[in-house]
């Protein structure tokens, strides 16, 4: 089914305009506080926006002022953070209890809940209790029991952050085998849940969504620099030319196969900073075909077996004996090289 | 290991403590060994004692009753639905809790009895469901009490996802947040049932003392004390003996009726090892 919403709260400052076409998943992307999990809170009937109107089907979900339908009667499954299985219930009642809220008779309830628990890999556990499972194994207990409650739409609110990341990458797995052909809203500041699990994003920052479209065309070429943070690339705005791109304040780099637009019209450059190379502004032995950029380094900041060298021009990913040998620290002098294969050029 | 046993408390709190616990202990002891031991059956099962302990223990466990029926839904409305004024009001549930019971006694003798608001309309006064009445009244304010302290520290977390699961409100209250606060629910009943069969001055004010009828076990006791200080005495080491029972209980009760709980403050106890 195909869910519209176009809402506001002013008391959290959120505005949103989104459309999910039906069987397809929208990953809405964005820092901590941009108002992602609002707006999920809406859809589930949580939170009350101040106005606006939602459809999922031809179900109206709400239609403020006026019509609002309470979460029971939504067909809206939420699954969150933390699994959050009833304690006090079995792991099998805990999926069963869906279908049993919607009248499913016991022997039909429970028949539903362990083709669930088959299909997310968790049969083996129906009779535990939730504080016998593991994390991972509780929050796919919790994708089976949001699941068997058959909902129209499924939201998903950040399910993985909450885990080890070899067990986000397990129930990952789990997620986009059910995920296919179902209506859903997932709610992630992870680019990689998006790439796997998304047909299309959303960007939003300080509650407004700022880009929407195919996973693929937004996190590789961004137009916000809080997008190009998520897929963890530079963003540069300026002018085409023969070359590549010049920056507003002169900067220049190569572009590889430039499909971009003409030269003289503005322009945007994605750079990959494991691409830019990092060496002593005097050695003069480093200089290659590529530009040199003088920078200043303004952060050091550790990215698992990496370091992300932040300057005052272009970020650079480099392995932390390249901080060492350069003697980088805050306000230390560098020259950038920036590979043209590093740069994707596109229109403004 | 505990924080307090690697820093220490300094000595003399230790001793506080002691003459603390003392000040609590001694009096019962000097009692029991008070108890006219060869004529202790015969005295507390005399017509009078036995008619006043089940008397007790019925208007005590109705008055219980009463509190479930009544307490819980006013422990969610107080914890669940934000209403202007809600801080009065719960001033006002908990007042009996804080008014002297000879006072609530008089009170609802002004509402019930024959000259009272009510106009004699429920003239239930000196009746053994006025006892009833006393005791709720009384002891109300500690399942309420209890009880919205839980529902507030469980959240509505889990009730949200039930909703979202298509479980109506009232599926949600009986299979999600009443089993999640069961252990308070319990405990508050007991604490209810222990204040319900001590009560003494509203029920005196308001039921009287009438064998049988409205004479319950403090009310025995008071009586005996003036005629046969011995059997007063017997017959106070059984409410003793309930009361101290009723605490056990209630300090089991989280345990037993929540086993989950117990299981996980292991595994996580266990976690903290390894780690």
């Amino acid at each position: 089914m195909s869910l519209q919403i176009e809402a506001s709260q002013a008391e959290r400052d959120v505005s949103v305009d989104l459309t999910v076409a039906a069987g397809e998943t929208l990953a809405v992307l964005g820092p901590n506080g941009a108002g992602k999990s609002t707006v999920l809170g809406m859809l589930a009937g949580l939170i009350r926006p101040d106005r606006g109107r939602a459809t999922l089907g031809d179900e109206v979900l709400f239609d403020l002022p006026g019509a609002w339908l309470p979460p029971h009667r939504r067909g809206v499954a939420l699954l969150a953070q933390d699994a959050l299985l009833f304690p006090h219930l079995t792991v099998r009642a805990n999926v069963a209890f869906g279908p049993r809220a919607t009248g499913a008779s016991r022997a039909e309830a429970a028949s539903r809940a362990d083709e669930w628990l088959r299909r997310t890999g968790t049969r083996a556990f129906a009779d535990r209790r939730p504080s016998e499972l593991s994390g991972g194994q509780a929050q796919r207990v919790a994708v089976a029991r949001a699941l068997a409650a058959e909902p129209s739409l499924l939201l998903l609110d950040e399910p993985l952050s909450a885990l080890d990341v070899s067990v986000a990458a397990e129930v990952r797995g789990t997620l986009a085998d059910v995920l296919t052909g179902r209506t859903t809203v997932l709610v992630t500041h992870d680019a990689l849940d998006a790439y796997l699990l998304a047909d299309r994003v959303a960007v939003m920052h300080d509650g407004r969504v700022v880009e929407e479209g195919p996973t693929r065309q937004v996190l590789e070429r961004p137009r916000h620099p809080f997008t190009a943070e998520l897929s963890g690339l530079t963003l540069l705005r300026g002018v085409r030319t023969a070359e590549g791109l010049r920056t507003d304040d002169g900067m220049q780099v190569r572009a590889g196969d430039a499909v971009a637009p003409a030269v003289g019209s503005p322009a945007l450059a994605a750079v990959r900073p494991s691409a830019v190379r990092l060496v002593a502004p005097d050695d003069v032995a480093a200089r290659s075909a590529d530009a040199s950029i003088p920078a200043t380094v303004t952060a050091l900041e550790p990215q698992a077996d990496l370091v992300r060298v932040r300057t005052d021009r272009l970020d650079a990913l480099v392995p932390p004996a390249v901080v060492a040998d350069l003697r980088l620290h805050l306000g230390a002098r560098v020259a950038l090289h920036v590979p043209a294969d590093a740069v994707t050029l596109y229109p403004a | 290991m505990i924080a307090g046993a690697r820093l220490g408390v300094p000595r003399w709190i230790l001793v506080v403590a002691a003459v603390g616990a003392l000040f609590v202990l001694l009096p019962l002891v000097a009692m029991a060994l008070r108890v006219d031991w060869a004529h202790f059956v015969p005295l507390i099962t005399s017509p009078s004692s036995v008619d006043a302990l089940l008397l007790s223990l019925r208007t005590s466990l109705v008055a219980t009753a009463g509190c479930l029926v009544l307490g819980i839904p006013m422990a969610i409305v107080l914890a669940r639905v934000p209403f202007a004024g809600q801080r009065v009001v719960r001033a006002i549930v908990l007042l009996p809790l804080v008014l002297p019971p000879v006072v609530g006694g008089l009170a609802l003798l002004a509402l019930y009895g024959r000259r009272g608001l009510l106009g004699g309309a429920l003239d239930v006064a000196f009746s053994t469901p006025a006892v009833v009445i006393a005791q709720t009244f009384v002891a109300l304010p500690f399942l309420v009490l209890s009880l919205e302290g839980a529902l507030r520290s469980a959240g509505e977390r889990y009730e949200a996802v039930a909703a979202t699961l298509g479980a109506r409100p009232s599926a949600v209250l009986f299979r999600v947040t009443l089993p999640l606060v069961l252990p308070a629910v319990v405990s508050g009943a007991i604490l209810s049932f222990a204040r319900a069969l001590g009560e003494f001055g509203a029920t005196l004010t308001f039921a009287g003392s009438l064998q049988g009828v409205t004479r319950t076990l403090p009310l025995e006791i008071y009586l005996q004390r003036e005629t046969d200080p011995d059997a007063a005495v017997a017959l106070s080491l059984v409410l003793v003996a309930v009361a101290i029972a009723v605490v056990a209980v209630a300090h089991g009760a989280g345990e037993r009726v929540q086993p989950w709980r117990a299981r996980r403050r292991s595994a996580i106890s266990t976690a903290r090892t390894a780690a």
